[in-house]
């Protein structure tokens, strides 16, 4: 203990030395457009966290407002929508119910007709039901986003979206990041038979273009948010592997790796408690490159219906429902998810080349 | 040369071997039992054996994964589940639409994103870099989704310039009448990134010493630019192209989709809908076939746009 005493006083006469970290850091400060979009991805992150928790967006499945309500700023810009009031509907069941309609409707006589009888049966105990149900729903016409189709809150799903598509992204990146270091540190340090063996794993993995292998793995799964997070991570982990050899291949000659060596450090000390944290500043950029790649990859694969299940909702499974709105004029609900997620997208690319640039350190 | 073509073939057949394995392990072992499916809504204990009689699902494993290897060996993947038609016809009816509109795409694409990054890296840090670099970051936010979506939308249903979908049995009318619209779409998607990385290329090239050495000499900017720098600059464009080639025959897919385009994409789309495993099965080692050979072809020809390039 008493060895340590002149070398804190050494240390104190010189300039404290700072980490990769904290200098990098200090660069990412400097930078203007990189801490903007570092605090738009922090919001990001924090609604999505409310999302996941419950605290926000959590009502997306109630039916608030009447179908396709348009956004409170653009009340007038939307299509003329006919008024239903309560009043109406319950004339318009008690017309249905006569079986003279019924007749006419499907071309037979009420005796013919061998449904007649449970028609009239289901449409008196529907209209007997349907008063609870057109209970005048609570805010209308007052919601920030509008509403979809069956009249849910699109800035709810908005939010929920952003909670399911954030969490596809970041752990489906988290997990490829560790499969993808794991066996990129096998193959670089021991190179060989381990090499050879991994080499051959990801040159398979390569020659199948990254959407169809995704397809291929949905096509024998099933749908929901784990299953899709899987599927990312077990197919996108190529990029950090050869990334992670190359590195693992330069750091294990160097002399600091000798030395750990020569003090009778471990394999799995040396690959991981000494080239490691050497690497991370790579890894870091390489997950936020990974995370855009993937919310991208989950849009697309839930708007063609491989995605999420049907009871969750993303980004993806949203711009599903667009082009049969968009037809009707209904355009908010494409709007709103195109808006939120180019900020993302774009935040988290200028996210990416900062901390490219702020983490390099060669840049003095 | 020879001896080296040679051995990269040579190295393909593990993988190849690797992808078999893969999909093997994916559709006989995830994917479960897909006799119930084939079977329908009226099966019989009779059935269901008979399928998997078929199917050769009352095998061993090992004995399952040789009747796949002698399907790859044959290019014969048996028949549809969904459609009873024989694998290979569906392909060989498919591969043409994606052609038809995978081909244009890149030639155009190509040749625009090229010329645009050259001019943008020459008048580098001035005010049009700066705005063309802005837009393609934009343009790059926002998902290839959105781009279809609102085209198909404004292009073809409000303003009624091109048709919404479809295709024909003639090559001409899918060019001039069902291709456009599609092509413009598929450019828009992809112009962005080409952009920026052409344009990378671009300047990392103006910044070598022969284009010093070039000026020196008094030669004109543009000789500099489209002799000595184009030259360079192509080298990884060439690269890059040749490794997208694969991507021609599965085709545009999310495209293929909206348009109704009946190419690769969308049979893919098709068969993972209807849990139709040949056909992915099929599709999957063409494509894996396909981006290996590319591959190969990328690096001969690397070889010979650049014969600093050795070959190992």
């Amino acid at each position: 203990m008493t060895n340590h005493t002149p070398l804190l006083a050494a240390d104190a006469a010189c300039p404290a030395s700072r980490s990769l970290w904290q200098l990098g850091w200090q660069r990412l400060r400097r930078d203007r457009i990189g801490l903007a979009a570092l605090w738009v991805v922090a919001a990001f992150v924090l609604l999505a966290l409310a999302g996941w928790l419950g605290l926000a967006g959590s009502h997306w499945r109630h039916e608030v407002a009447k179908p396709n309500t348009p956004p409170a700023l653009f009340k007038h810009y939307g299509p003329a929508t006919v008024e239903l009031t309560a009043a109406d509907i319950d004339a318009a069941q008690q017309h249905h119910t006569s079986t003279a309609d019924a007749s006419a409707a499907t071309g037979m006589s009420a005796e013919d007709d061998p449904l007649a009888a449970d028609m009239a049966a289901a449409q008196a105990a529907a209209a007997k039901t349907a008063p609870a149900s057109t209970a005048v729903p609570p805010h209308d016409g007052s919601l920030v986003c509008g509403s979809d189709s069956r009249g849910r809150d699109v800035l709810q799903k908005v939010i929920q979206g952003t909670a399911t598509s954030l969490l596809v992204g970041l752990s489906g990146a988290l997990l490829a990041m560790l499969i993808g270091t794991v066996l990129g540190a096998l193959s670089g340090y021991f190179g060989r038979r381990v090499d050879d063996l991994l080499m051959w794993f990801y040159s398979v993995f390569t020659s199948v273009p990254d959407m169809l292998l995704l397809l291929a793995f949905s096509a024998v799964m099933s749908r929901g948010i784990d299953t899709v997070i899987m599927v990312m991570a077990l197919t996108s982990w190529t990029g950090t592997y050869r990334l992670m050899r190359a590195e693992f291949m330069k750091h294990k000659c160097r002399e600091y790796v000798q030395a750990a060596d020569a003090i009778g450090a471990s394999h799995r000390s040396r690959m991981f408690r000494h080239i490691l944290p050497n690497v991370t500043h790579l890894l870091l950029v390489q997950f936020s490159l990974l995370t855009v790649a993937l919310i991208k990859y989950e849009a697309i694969l839930s708007f063609l219906g491989f995605g999420v299940g049907v009871t969750q909702t993303s980004w993806g499974a949203m711009l599903a429902e667009a082009p049969a709105e968009l037809l009707q004029g209904y355009w908010w609900q494409m709007a709103a998810v195109t808006l939120c997620m180019s900020l993302l997208v774009t935040a988290f690319s200028m996210l990416t080349d900062s901390l490219r640039d702020a983490l390099d350190p060669k840049v003095q | 040369m020879f001896a080296y073509i040679l051995r990269r073939l040579w190295q393909m057949v593990p993988t190849l071997f690797g992808v078999m394995l893969l999909l093997f392990v994916l559709f006989n072992w995830v994917g479960g039992d897909p006799s119930y499916i084939l079977a329908g809504k009226s099966f019989s204990a009779d059935t269901l054996a008979n399928i998997r009689h078929q199917l050769g699902l009352d095998q061993s494993l090992p004995q399952q994964f040789l009747i796949f290897v002698r399907q790859v060996l044959t290019l014969d993947f048996g028949i549809s589940w969904s459609t009873q038609q024989p694998v290979a016809e569906i392909l060989a009816s498919r591969i043409g639409p994606s052609l038809t509109l995978a081909l244009p795409m890149l030639l155009v694409s190509l040749l625009l994103s090229v010329i645009i990054a050259a001019i943008v890296a020459y008048v580098r840090g001035s005010l049009t870099d700066r705005i063309v670099t802005l837009i393609c970051t934009l343009a790059m936010s926002v998902s290839a989704l959105v781009y279809i979506i609102a085209g198909q939308y404004w292009l073809a249903h409000k303003l009624g310039w091109f048709p919404i979908l479809g295709w024909s049995d003639s090559l001409a009318t899918n060019l001039w009448y069902y291709i456009p619209l599609p092509l413009l779409l598929g450019l828009v998607v992809s112009l962005a990134p080409d952009i920026r990385f052409y344009r990378s290329c671009f300047i990392e090239e103006m910044g070598h010493d022969y284009v010093r050495t070039a000026r020196a000499k008094g030669l004109s900017e543009r000789t500099i630019m489209l002799k000595h720098v184009m030259r360079n600059a192509l080298i990884p464009v060439v690269t890059s192209l040749m490794m997208s080639l694969p991507y021609l025959f599965l085709g545009a897919l999310l495209l293929e989709r909206f348009f109704g385009i009946p190419g690769m994409g969308n049979e893919v789309l098709n068969a993972v809908d209807r849990s139709d495993f040949p056909v992915i099965k099929a599709i999957t080692i063409y494509v894996a076939l396909a981006t290996m050979l590319f591959n190969l072809l990328a690096d001969i020809v690397y070889k010979l746009i650049d014969p600093r390039v050795q070959l190992k």
